[in-house]
């Protein structure tokens, strides 16, 4: 099985503070690290490497110091790794993000599963995995905490919901975005470290991709962060019914009528 | 201070100290409480390859040797020596193998215990036999192209929880010295059971238990290196093994340094933070000098042993004998720069005098590395002109 991991380096948010004025993170000074869902995107990669056999590539966009995270997943015993780096890709939302992880993927061609974690925890969208998978024309399930079986076919995985969780079958490929729950991650190994010291990270940027500068990085967004807030928790919950066209035309008459988002140009 | 390590064995101490403070420093009180063996943790080291550490690189380990050993071990036990004796004991059981087993061994066992699938045990100790190590009763009759072991080991590390254990046994008692026999034994070897399993002062999450053979039939192919070889291969394991006790004493006296100096930092007394007042001060001054002189001493004991040497039997006692002789003053001076709170359960530093007291009396008490240092000291002033 050929299974792709999609990695960010993000600020060590345990440490960070949020800047009052511009509602972004203070980023100097703060140590980078793997964003911690992607280590259990690697640890689900690993156990289902374990279980089925395969391969594991692990993929970041990033400047070039993201490099680093690719290393570490080297010496978790990923063994190949690709960094998406270009000037061009700079300021990207999360739409022109998954252009370049959704054609890197393509590139390395007959990928049975994309793993991604749930969120970036400076982000904290969790658009990506679902981003990549609609582009990839990709089936996809979001919340993994487990997984029931695992082959070449198909997978049957436990999907995390607030009062509890469904059990899910989707046919490969497929990709998965996973929670905590699925696994507690392995430390390094030292072959896996040894591996990283002397491994050369593969580099690609937007005309390796295929991708012109309007189609990535602030050019090719659609969305712009004007402010950071956390919501309150509001008491009405509607539940749906009817087949997933029907709900999702339901879901934009309710964003509409509640003035959340507008249609029109 | 630098001891020059290589890049890959500072990659080895940089693994284990991450293990140390992610895995085993956030634990160690609960398993401590519940003598609870560390699975979780075993699992951990094992995915980490730090069981391939001494495994030659022909059957799959990462070729080290006691140096490497003992940086694993000391990084360790500076979290929790209840964890390291764990991980140390599965090579104090498979240095019988490597020192003595055939190819055919060798293939089977050692990856085995290198991929951290098997744990291993050593088997030497009996009710009336510990340091009079000759006395002991358990025997193995040859029948056929088996041998038969009967009788009981007391007090094993890993005892339950190991899938190999490397057994002596005596094959022919009016052999003397040379009447007793290494053996390989697995977990489910017909009449091998498992006793009583121990409760002790320390070193708690390590589990300790006794050993039954109750015609304990195993294949002759089992024999390590010859009949008659038994006490040689215990010698030459403990020869090699004793600096990792060593490397254990380091690790548990700086982890006890480590807290008695954060401490005495932020403790006030009579306005002061006690660190400023000299009576804490020099205590906290010998304990560093302590650490530091058996550190040095550990890792020169090891380079010389790595190096090839043929005859290490004194300096690996010595090895053994100073650490842990220190590790005990150094363990019981952070309990008394913590004062009350030292001798509280919520602070880590009585735990580690409790871990402490162990390493001056297992792989042989201090008494019998005297005996050793002096005998070789006998030896070796004879031969001088």
């Amino acid at each position: 099985m050929k299974i792709a991991v999609c990695i960010k380096q993000v600020p060590d948010t345990a440490n960070v503070k949020l800047d009052p004025e511009t509602h972004t993170l203070k980023r100097e000074g703060v140590e980078s690290i793997v964003n911690p869902f992607d280590l259990f995107a690697l640890e689900a990669a690993l156990r289902i490497k374990e279980a089925a056999g395969g391969e594991i590539v692990a993929i970041t966009m990033g400047p070039p110091q993201a490099e680093t995270v690719i290393k570490d997943a080297i010496g978790f015993g990923v063994d190949e790794g690709l960094l998406l780096s270009d000037r061009a890709f700079a300021g990207a939302d999360t739409w022109a993000t998954t252009a370049a992880l959704a054609k890197a993927i393509m590139g390395l061609g007959d990928v049975d599963l994309v793993i991604c974690g749930k969120q970036a925890v400076d982000g904290d969208t969790a658009q990506v995995g679902p981003g990549i998978a609609q582009r990839l024309g990709l089936p996809h399930v979001a919340f993994v905490k487990g997984f029931r079986e695992i082959d070449n076919k198909r997978l049957v995985v436990e999907r995390q919901m607030d009062d509890g969780y469904d059990v899910v079958e989707l046919p490969l490929p497929a990709l998965i975005t996973v929670v905590r729950e699925v696994g507690e991650p392995r430390p390094p190994s030292l072959k896996g470290k040894m591996r990283a010291k002397k491994y050369t990270v593969p580099m690609q940027g937007a005309a390796d991709l295929g991708l012109d500068a309007s189609q990535v990085g602030l050019a090719g967004s659609f969305t712009q962060v004007v402010k950071v807030f956390a919501p309150s928790h509001s008491g009405e919950r509607r539940r749906l019914e009817g087949s997933e066209d029907e709900m999702g035309a339901q879901v934009i008459d309710a964003l509409v009528d509640n003035q959340v988002i507008m249609l029109g140009s | 201070m630098d001891y020059f390590f290589t890049e890959e064995q500072e990659m080895i101490r940089d693994l284990c100290r991450q293990i140390a403070e992610e895995r085993i420093k956030p634990v160690r009180a609960e398993l401590d409480e519940k003598e609870e063996f560390p699975r979780e943790i075993m699992k951990a080291l094992a995915q980490a390859d730090l069981f391939q550490i001494i495994i030659p690189e022909e059957y799959g380990g990462l070729g080290g040797g006691c140096l490497e050993n003992c940086i694993a071990v000391e990084e360790l036990s500076r979290a929790c020596c209840g964890v390291s004796t764990s991980y140390a004991a599965s090579f104090l059981g498979a240095y019988p193998m490597l020192l003595f087993g055939n190819e055919a061994q060798k293939e089977k066992y050692l990856p085995l215990i290198g991929s951290g699938e098997k744990l291993c045990a050593f088997a030497l100790t009996e009710s009336s036999s510990g340091s009079d190590a000759g006395s002991i009763q358990t025997e193995a009759k040859k029948d056929g192209d088996s041998y038969v072991l009967n009788g009981s080991k007391q007090w094993i590390t890993n005892g339950g929880e190991a899938g190999v254990y490397t057994v002596i046994a005596i094959t022919d008692r009016s052999k003397g010295a040379r009447g007793a026999t290494a053996f390989i034994v697995e977990a489910d070897d017909p009449g091998f059971s498992i006793g009583k399993k121990e409760i002790k002062m320390g070193i708690r999450a390590s589990a300790t238990a006794e050993l039954i053979f109750k015609d304990c039939r195993i294949p002759a192919e089992r024999v390590l290196g010859k009949e008659g070889l038994g006490f040689v291969v215990a010698m030459r394991t403990f020869d090699k093994s004793r600096p990792g006790v060593g490397a254990q004493a380091v690790g548990v006296a700086q982890g006890a340094l480590d807290e008695a100096a954060a401490f005495a930092r932020v403790r006030k007394q009579f306005g002061k933070p006690i660190i400023t007042f000299q009576a804490v001060a020099h205590m906290l001054a010998d304990m560093a000098v302590d650490i530091e002189a058996g550190r040095a001493l550990v890792y020169a004991t090891a380079r010389y042993i790595d190096s090839g040497a043929k005859d290490f039997s004194k300096v690996s006692a010595i090895a053994k004998v100073f650490p842990t002789d220190m590790a005990m003053r150094v363990t019981t001076n952070a309990v008394q720069v913590l004062g009350g709170h030292g001798y509280m359960r919520e602070y880590p530093v009585e735990k580690m005098m409790r871990d402490a007291k162990i390493l001056q009396i297992y792989e042989g008490t201090n008494q019998i590395q005297r005996n050793v240092i002096g005998q070789e000291l006998n030896k070796e002033y004879g031969r001088k002109k």
